[in-house]
């Protein structure tokens, strides 16, 4: 008995255990009505991660939060949330280790910006000294002068300053979890590349765990260490942003991430690790992926800047031809779009080209022109859900 | 047909402000400005013989104010108008929040709260009388359950008077404060709740500060018109419960001191005035921000 009981004991001990995750949920459902806004999720999160939750409006990511601060209750039997290995599913949301910025930032209008900040610190006893102390170093940590800003009413302030009392309050009873509803929605898109980037400085200097929401895909690859996306109340892909961004699983990652041109056609042949897919006259090839064989239908991604517009009879070698008329050249600035109709099949595709000065060096297409869009295999991102 | 360019210099006449406010602007004027002003004139000259005034300036109808006996029927109207305003307040709030926070039954329970509306006013009046008399409903259930062998005197006492009051006014305290807690946003006590706030402190933290503006406009609307009422005191209260709203009446009526009743209606208005003054004044700090945020 005695044995029984010690050995498996000494054989745990000796296994390194895995990090407990910052956050975790197990098969989390909520529903809302007749609507499932999030359906059975489960994901973890690394201490000190940042870590988005990205996906189009009503794909549940905002659910998902809220179901972490305790704002929402899980569907009962809808899974389990822990924190720090604890399951909080039953605890109030200030039982909880977190803090939360909301998207309106939900400053208490009656309240100025130092009783704001100090509010959960009040709520939690501290006494008044250390409370102004601690107001005065979270309003500087989001640089904001305590002098300046301590006595204005949140109505006296811009966007952005209110953003960062939003922060401080947050802040301020320091949390280890730090949940950001779409926290830079509402400002302007200047304010909003500074805001980032602070808000990355930020999670630096602290090291506790970021939780945030947003719909929008260039601020998650800009901030995340990983991204979760989203769609209909289900995590499709779960990735460091070039993971995302470069792999794709699903047509409807590659298309809400980024721009993406998408050919499909059934799996013809194999040769040399490349398989040749076809379609109406219509060929290219992909690395050999497993899972494919003769006679699959196949769907591919392939990015507009890994596209390359050629002179018919110029193409590289080894490169995947599709011979298509320019329909338009447009010029967003810092690079170029040609827009080409496939001649085979009559849709459109994407590619960026680098702007080398119009003025100077214009770009040599127009509209009309027969060009052969090239891309080499490898910059094929093969979609798994296509499968077949 | 107009052409456009007359339309358009209609359209700008038309939403200019001034333009907009003239319509209800002149109708306060002659109703409400011009009868003022002829009360005032009227305060300050002496009696007819036979009703209306005789010309002269006089101080008397003032000087006669001062008299214990009126000082007291004033000083009683204040009470009552405040306790009647303090007792709206205390069942007013709850059932304002509980129908800002009712999700189904919201426009329900505030149809419920402007029914009495729809019959007269004068008509409820009397349905308490038959409530609250001797042999009405009341007395005669509790005496049938056994519960009381003697009527309860209620009808011509304090406490009638004061049912009326309150009965009559609860909606205008219930509907400010009803509005102004339906216009809070739930982020706000969610970010209260995350930052450690339990469901007291978010009341006294939160939902009580922002809903001030409503709790003043319903105090004001309770206790003005309670200030004034005449119809409650005379039906429920008899003789003995006079307010200030039923000397002016009487003066204007059957005493046929016009004078006198116009005297009175100023110092009711002087009492008005500085009542709302100090009460407007003595929560300005939280209240005079909330009234800017959220107002």
């Amino acid at each position: 008995m005695k044995v029984s009981l010690v050995l498996p004991i000494a054989y745990f001990s000796r296994v390194k255990k895995p990090p407990i995750p910052s956050v975790e949920f197990r098969g989390v459902s909520k529903t809302f009505g007749s609507t499932r806004a999030v359906a059975s999720l489960s994901l973890e999160v690394a201490p000190g991660e940042f870590f988005s939750l990205l996906g189009p409006s009503g794909c549940g990511k905002t659910t998902t939060l809220r179901l972490l601060a305790g704002l929402e209750e899980p569907d009962r039997d809808g899974g389990a949330i822990l924190i720090d290995g604890a399951p909080v599913t039953d605890l109030r949301p200030y039982e909880r280790d977190l803090s939360m910025v909301f998207q309106h930032y939900a400053l208490f209008p009656h309240l100025s910006v130092a009783r704001n900040v100090a509010f959960g610190l009040e709520q939690r006893s501290v006494p008044a000294a250390e409370r102004t102390t601690r107001v005065r170093d979270a309003l500087a940590l989001v640089r904001l002068n305590p002098e300046q800003f301590g006595n204005r009413m949140p109505s006296e302030l811009s966007g952005g300053q209110r953003q960062r009392v939003a922060l401080a309050r947050a802040l301020v009873i320091e949390p280890s979890i730090l949940l950001l509803d779409e926290p830079l929605g509402a400002i302007d898109l200047k304010l909003r590349k500074q805001m980032q980037l602070e808000l990355k400085a930020l999670k630096r200097t602290l090291g506790i765990t970021f939780i945030y929401v947003t719909h929008d895909q260039e601020e998650a690859l800009t901030l995340s260490d990983r991204i979760a996306v989203m769609d209909h109340g289900e995590v499709v892909q779960i990735g460091g942003p070039a993971e995302i961004y470069e792999s794709p699983r699903s047509a409807f990652v590659a298309e809400f991430i980024g721009e993406s041109n998408f050919l499909s056609g059934t799996a013809l042949r194999e040769q040399d690790g490349l398989w040749t897919i076809g379609r109406d006259d219509l060929e290219f090839r992909i690395p050999a992926q497993p899972g494919i064989a003769t006679g699959s239908s196949v769907t591919v991604a392939v990015r507009p800047e890994w596209l390359r517009v050629c002179a018919p009879g110029q193409t590289p070698g080894n490169a995947n031809m599709i011979p298509a008329t320019v329909r338009e050249v447009v010029y967003l600035g810092e690079t170029l779009q040609v827009v080409a109709e496939v001649t085979a099949t009559g849709k459109a595709m994407r590619v960026t080209v680098p702007n080398e000065g119009q003025l100077k060096n214009p770009i040599a297409w127009k509209t009309g022109d027969e060009i052969v869009l090239t891309w080499l295999p490898g910059d094929s991102q093969v979609l798994e859900e296509n499968w077949s | 047909m107009r052409s456009t360019r007359q339309r358009r210099i209609l359209a700008r006449i038309v939403s200019k402000p001034s333009t907009l406010l003239a319509p209800a602007g002149i109708w306060l004027i002659v109703f409400f400005v011009v009868p003022l002003g002829v009360m005032m004139v009227y305060s300050f000259m002496p009696r007819g013989v036979y009703g209306g005034v005789d010309s002269g300036f006089t101080l008397e109808h003032y000087r006669r104010f001062l008299d214990p006996l009126y000082l007291s029927i004033l000083l009683r109207t204040t009470l009552m108008a405040a306790g009647c305003t303090t007792i709206c307040l205390a069942l007013g709030y709850p059932v304002a929040y509980a129908i800002s926070r009712a999700r189904r039954w919201k426009h329900v329970l505030l149809l419920l709260v402007i029914m009495p509306f729809w019959t007269s006013f004068l008509v409820r009046t009397f349905a308490m009388i038959f409530l609250m008399r001797d042999t009405g409903l009341i007395n005669s259930v509790l005496m049938r359950l056994g519960l009381i062998t003697e009527p309860i005197v209620m009808l011509y006492t304090p406490f009638a008077v004061m049912a009326g009051l309150v009965y009559t006014f609860l909606p205008f305290m219930i509907l400010p404060i009803y509005a102004s807690l339906e216009r809070l946003p739930t982020s706000f006590l969610e970010a209260a709740e995350v930052l450690g706030a339990k469901p007291s402190a978010r009341f006294r933290r939160i939902i009580f500060p922002l809903s001030l503006p409503g709790v003043v406009a319903g105090s004001l609307l309770v206790f003005v018109p309670a200030l004034g009422s005449f119809i409650p005191s005379d039906l429920l209260g008899g003789a003995k419960q006079m307010l200030i709203g039923n000397l002016v009446q009487n003066q204007f009526g059957a005493a046929r001191n016009w004078p006198f009743g116009s005297a009175a209606s100023f110092v009711v208005m002087a009492v008005v005035l500085l009542g709302v003054m100090a009460y407007l004044r003595s929560g300005r700090g939280e209240l005079a921000t909330s009234l800017r945020d959220i107002g």
